[in-house]
């Protein structure tokens, strides 16, 4: 057998051999190589998988031969291939921009943990992503959870440690909550495999165990996907995290549980459960959009630059909650396509912030240069940076030409299909309250007098990775072969035929 | 009722523990509660896959009644992960402290607010 | 070249000479050697355009595919020609004013200024060569967001406010009504393509069509429909080119441009027939509105601002009345507004950089000391007016033998109302300068006319204003191409 047939499991050894491999060497710079090659690996992998399902449809990969349902199976369709693109593809340009970045937020001889941790996270959010087996998502979830606990407590800010562990209370019990679901609908099915347990759901759909299980995974996932009002734990975890940890989760870690919920929801229990005979999507409705009013208005008045954005991947995720609660072909592809789009540009504007962070440490004007005080007439001492949040901030409200645009445009088809127009007035004001903090920030670095005027912009090595991104934010917004293409195929895949 | 007398405490165990996690303001005592909770779920699978009587499913004539070794398998696991979140909590706390110099959550968060007001004056 | 290259050419050559504006940055007369060399340039390609479009081809290019059936695709056609044509023609004028002005007035970060403005002329044309709605919508906002620096180039408190305003309801229009109008359009259409005669389809019900033009009509806020035309005031904070150029000619007529380009081709005039009795109405409104608060106001550049909402409206009035000869005048008055209103900016700016005034009362007996100045915004009140021998006379014809065709009572007292009203708030500027002594104050500052790209820059559109009198065949045949059916 070639070495592409074993690609799905390569997807999540290299990251997770490269962990270990990185507390052995104990050397930052050694640590650092194997993380990031294995990251870069398994990038390789999921551009190979990627390709792979467009020619040949579903791969099914079978751990140690074992047939399933007896063994694991990791199943790679269209939405598998196109979250591990993001993921991996994530880890490739955020680990190489840690090096600079961490030298400032981080003790040196902490660094190799560091780089364990990230890959553990990366190996976490892989295995939840591309696994076919219930149990095996807790597990990866675990793996993914853990070390983000503890890369979140690497910040300098003491707040980073409360920060983490409110998180980690609070993913515990969404992490217990997920067990009891799928305990639920082990019970009840005798299976852990996805697609089997999928067949042996159809007769048993309505009993209370199963509604049990759907009640308990729908809460346990949410709570990682920061669904309002169970978002809590999110704005102070990526407020005081350091920057390369709160760009690379921001940009994944909830997409990959948004990612499980479909999973779940369309593969597992099947639309006609969750949508049709239970009040769920005017439940998810009205979360979504109260995520999308609330938590934009309360970024409006933020003090903080990375509160603010933190309060904005609250309300993005009301979009993308907001698409699966319609339970259309143009709603579910609008969720799975801004899943990508919102990630890319959310951390392009956290990998800027921590240049900003790595700026102002640099010449020692404190540890969170991040106020707006602080950030007044930015744009003269940081011009590239300053534009390139510009940049995605702009995606993030949605101007045509961004990436953001596409996802806005299929989420507004969606809400017409369904001929609600008070819905489609909403999704578009709660896109003005974008403008507004995008716009805070503008006002601020572009209008306010600078306290000095030195051109001080963050080391190359920053720069690069988060301009690649904001390109992207872009590019995405002009060819979407990829992103709307998966995302259609994906959408096609899950919910049947175009209505 | 006496039937389900293994449901019951399972259910006792689940709720009282998420009781403690939410009401106490002592991080240990919360981390407390949320093993208590984490355990209650490891009795749910265990529960239905025991069987009185039964053993490990080993090929043997002596043995025709067995308990079902999957749940125990994937509980081991789910018993891993907690030790871990554990002790993870556990570090953390110790950090806390010796960062605050309290691990109640009421002075944590006051001392929170206090940073958050000097930032931004 | 073929006439689809010259499309692509005419879009990427002030994205080039927007580079070679930074590359130059550090030498000012290289920089604005790059300028009029690129404007120079870009209105030959445009030229080049003309006489296929002229022979009635749509020369038509697909750049990309976004959105699946939703193409970034260009085809010109005659509307959009006389866009092009004024904008890339106005550029060169407008340049050779800027580096008068700007040097003149010792204006900061003179880069950008140059850059964002060639970039502005790369968004409307694109806009004028669009070939379908998300592509018009796409550089609609690009527009917006480019020629936001271009209004808060100042930088202070003043211009961040005036920003804030333009931004504000140029965003907040386009994002709540355009956006889920080319929506819609494509949800009940399938396609967003501008085609003659229209594209919606003919089942769709009275009230949706009249809902649907309600949200395009508000939605293109550049066209400062009221109530959403408080930008167009807020932005003449921005320096006098930028206000001469783009708040003459690139903003706001993107924004009456677009209004003609949809109700001739995504609704069609006849599938309008009855469904736009409350646009002229609303048109009519701010006309006369608009002219009144114009009256009253004593800084000069508020003053125009209010004149333009008020001669933008004169655009939406023609176009709703559908009536052939009137839509002929509302394309013809893009063009003649164009000039007349470019020729009143660029003397407001010349008196600011000469004499350093603002207000209309302090303008007694100027024209004595700037007599070009003077007889060119002379030229151009009398366009705006509508009196020969100006632009505006042509255009507003046609709109009067269109109300009177469609016996539209109501459109030929309103623009009866609004004669009046241009004169009155004119005529006294004119009589003031050349009619009246010196104030005191001034005898006591002497100046005399602003510097000569000034000068040059004023007569030569005041002259292009009499030309189009004279001579409107040009523009008169591209606006006959829209009426009659090909």
């Amino acid at each position: 057998m070639s070495l592409l047939a074993h690609a799905p499991a390569l997807q999540v050894v290299l990251p997770l051999v490269s962990a270990p491999l990185a507390v052995l060497l104990r050397h930052r710079n050694a640590a650092f190589a194997v993380v990031t090659a294995g990251a870069w690996a398994a990038f390789a992998a999921a551009i190979a998988l990627w390709l792979q399902v467009g020619e040949s449809g579903v791969i099914s990969y079978h751990i140690g031969n074992w047939a399933p349902p007896w063994g694991i199976e990791y199943r790679v369709d269209r939405l598998t291939s196109f979250v591990l693109l993001l993921v991996s593809g994530m880890a490739s340009i955020v680990l190489p921009y840690s090096r600079a970045s961490i030298e400032r937020e981080i003790p040196r001889e902490l660094h190799y943990l560091y780089y364990a941790m990230f890959g553990l996270c990366l190996t976490g959010l892989l295995g939840m992503t591309i696994t076919g087996d219930a149990f095996n998502i807790f597990v990866f979830l675990e793996i993914s959870s853990l070390s983000t606990y503890v890369l979140i407590g690497l910040g300098r800010d003491r707040r980073a440690l409360s920060a983490s562990y409110r998180y980690l209370i609070m993913g515990s019990i969404g992490a217990t909550f997920i067990v009891l679901g799928i305990g639920f609908l082990y019970l009840m099915t005798g299976t852990l495999n996805l697609a089997d347990m999928a067949v042996r759901i159809r007769d048993i759909e309505s009993s209370r165990p199963v509604l049990a299980a759907l009640a308990f995974l729908t809460v346990g996932i949410s709570l990682k996907v920061a669904l309002f009002p169970l978002h809590q734990w999110l704005p102070n975890a990526y407020t005081y995290a350091p920057s390369a940890v709160t760009a690379f989760l921001a940009a994944t870690a909830t997409k990959v549980s948004v990612y499980v919920l479909i999973r779940f929801y369309f593969s597992v229990f099947g639309e006609s459960l969750v949508f049709a005979k239970l009040p769920l999507p005017e439940i998810m409705l009205l979360l979504s959009l109260l995520g999308m009013f609330a938590a934009n208005f309360i970024a409006i008045f933020q003090d903080n630059l990375k509160r603010l954005f933190a309060y904005s991947s609250v309300g993005q995720i009301g979009y993308i909650t907001l698409g699966l609660s319609f339970d259309s072909f143009n709603g579910l592809a609008a969720s799975i396509v801004h899943l990508f789009n919102h990630g890319i540009a959310k951390g392009a504007i956290f990998l800027l912030i921590g240049g900003i962070v790595a700026a102002g440490a640099k010449a020692g004007t404190g540890p969170l240069p991040l106020s707006f005080d602080r950030l007044a007439g930015l744009s003269r001492r940081m011009p590239l940076t300053c534009f390139g949040i510009v940049i995605a901030g702009l995606s993030l409200i949605g101007v045509p030409g961004t990436a953001g645009f596409v996802s806005k445009w299929y989420l507004i088809l969606a809400a017409m299909d369904k001929g609600q127009w008070w819905l489609v007035a909403a999704i578009l004001a709660s896109s003005l309250l974008a403008v507004a903090y995008v716009w805070r920030f503008v006002e601020a670095a572009y209008f306010r007098p600078a306290a000095d005027e030195v051109r001080r912009e963050a080391p190359l090595s920053m720069l690069l990775p988060a301009w690649l991104l904001v390109l992207g934010s872009i590019w995405f917004g002009l060819d979407t072969s990829v992103t709307l293409g998966s995302a259609l195929d994906a959408a096609q895949h899950l919910i049947g035929s175009k209505p | 009722m006496l039937d389900h007398f293994s449901y019951i405490i399972t259910v006792f165990l689940m709720v009282s523990g998420l009781y403690i996690v939410m009401a106490r303001g002592n991080l240990i005592k919360k981390l407390i509660g949320l093993s208590i909770f984490q355990t209650s779920v490891y009795l749910l699978y265990i529960v239905p896959a025991k069987l009185v009587g039964g053993t490990a499913p080993i090929i043997s004539p002596q043995f025709s009644v067995y308990s079902n070794p999957l749940p125990h398998v994937l509980i081991l696991t789910a018993i891993v992960v907690g030790v871990a979140t554990m002790a993870l909590g556990l570090a953390l706390a110790v950090r806390i402290r010796e960062a605050y110099g309290s691990i109640e959550e009421d002075e944590i968060t006051r001392l929170d607010n206090a940073a958050e007001q000097a930032e931004t004056r | 070249m073929t006439a689809a290259d010259f499309i692509l050419v005419a879009l990427a050559l002030p994205l080039l000479g927007g580079l070679g504006i930074v590359l130059a940055g550090k030498q000012p007369n290289l920089r604005e050697g790059v300028t009029l060399t690129t404007a120079a340039l870009l209105f030959y390609c445009v030229l080049q355009l003309l006489d296929p479009v002229l022979a009635g081809q749509h020369p038509a290019v697909t750049l990309l595919e976004p959105l699946p059936g939703l193409p970034v695709a260009f085809s010109v056609e005659p509307l959009g020609m006389i866009f092009a044509l004024i904008a890339s023609g106005l550029w060169i004028v407008n340049s050779v004013y800027s580096i008068g002005y700007m040097r003149g007035n010792g204006e900061a970060n003179q880069t950008r200024f140059y850059l964002c403005f060639a970039l502005a002329i790369s968004a409307a044309l694109a806009i004028a060569f669009a070939a379908n709605l998300l592509t018009l919508f796409l550089f609609y906002e690009v527009l917006t967001l480019i020629t936001y620096p271009l209004v808060t180039h100042a930088g202070s408190d003043k211009a961040k406010n005036g920003g804030r305003v333009y931004l504000a309801i140029l965003m907040g229009t386009s994002v709540l009504f355009l956006l889920p109008a080319v929506i819609f359009t494509w949800h009940a259409a399938g396609t967003t393509e501008f085609r003659a005669g229209g594209i919606l389809p003919a089942d769709l019900a009275p009230a949706t069509v009249c809902l649907l033009l309600a949200l395009f009509m508000f939605g293109i806020g550049k066209a400062a429909l009221m109530p959403f035309h408080r930008w167009l005031p807020a932005a003449m904070v921005a320096p006098t080119p930028v206000s001469a150029l783009l708040h003459a000619v690139a903003v706001v007529k993107a924004g009456v441009f677009s209004v003609l380009k949809v109700i001739i081709y995504v609704f069609g005039l006849e599938a309008l027939a009855g469904a736009t009795g409350w646009l002229v109405a609303i048109a009519g409104f701010t006309i006369v509105a608009a002219s009144i608060v114009a009256l009253s106001a004593d800084n000069l550049k508020r003053r125009l601002a209010y004149s333009t909402v008020s001669q933008l409206s004169y655009v939406v009035l023609a176009a709703a009345l559908l009536a052939p000869l009137s839509v002929i005048g509302a394309a013809l008055h893009i063009a003649a507004h164009a000039f007349g209103k470019i020729t009143l900016f660029f003397a407001a700016g010349s008196i600011y950089t000469a004499a350093h005034k603002t207000e209309v009362s302090q303008l007694d007996g100027i024209g004595r000391r700037m007599p070009w100045t003077m007889v060119a915004f002379g030229v151009g009140a009398l366009s705006m007016i509508g009196l020969p021998p100006a632009a505006g006379f042509v255009s507003k014809w046609y709109l009067v033998s269109g109300a009177f065709a469609a016996q539209h009572w109501l459109a030929l007292a309103v623009v009866l109302a609004s004669t009046l009203l241009n004169a009155g708030y004119f005529l006294p500027i004119v009589y003031r300068a050349f009619f009246r002594p010196l104030s005191a104050d001034a005898e006591a500052h002497p100046h005399g006319e602003a510097p000569w790209p000034i000068v040059v820059a004023l007569s030569l559109t005041a002259a292009g204003t009499v030309a189009l009198f004279f001579f409107p065949d040009v523009p008169l045949a591209l606006a006959r191409q829209l009426v009659v059916a090909p």
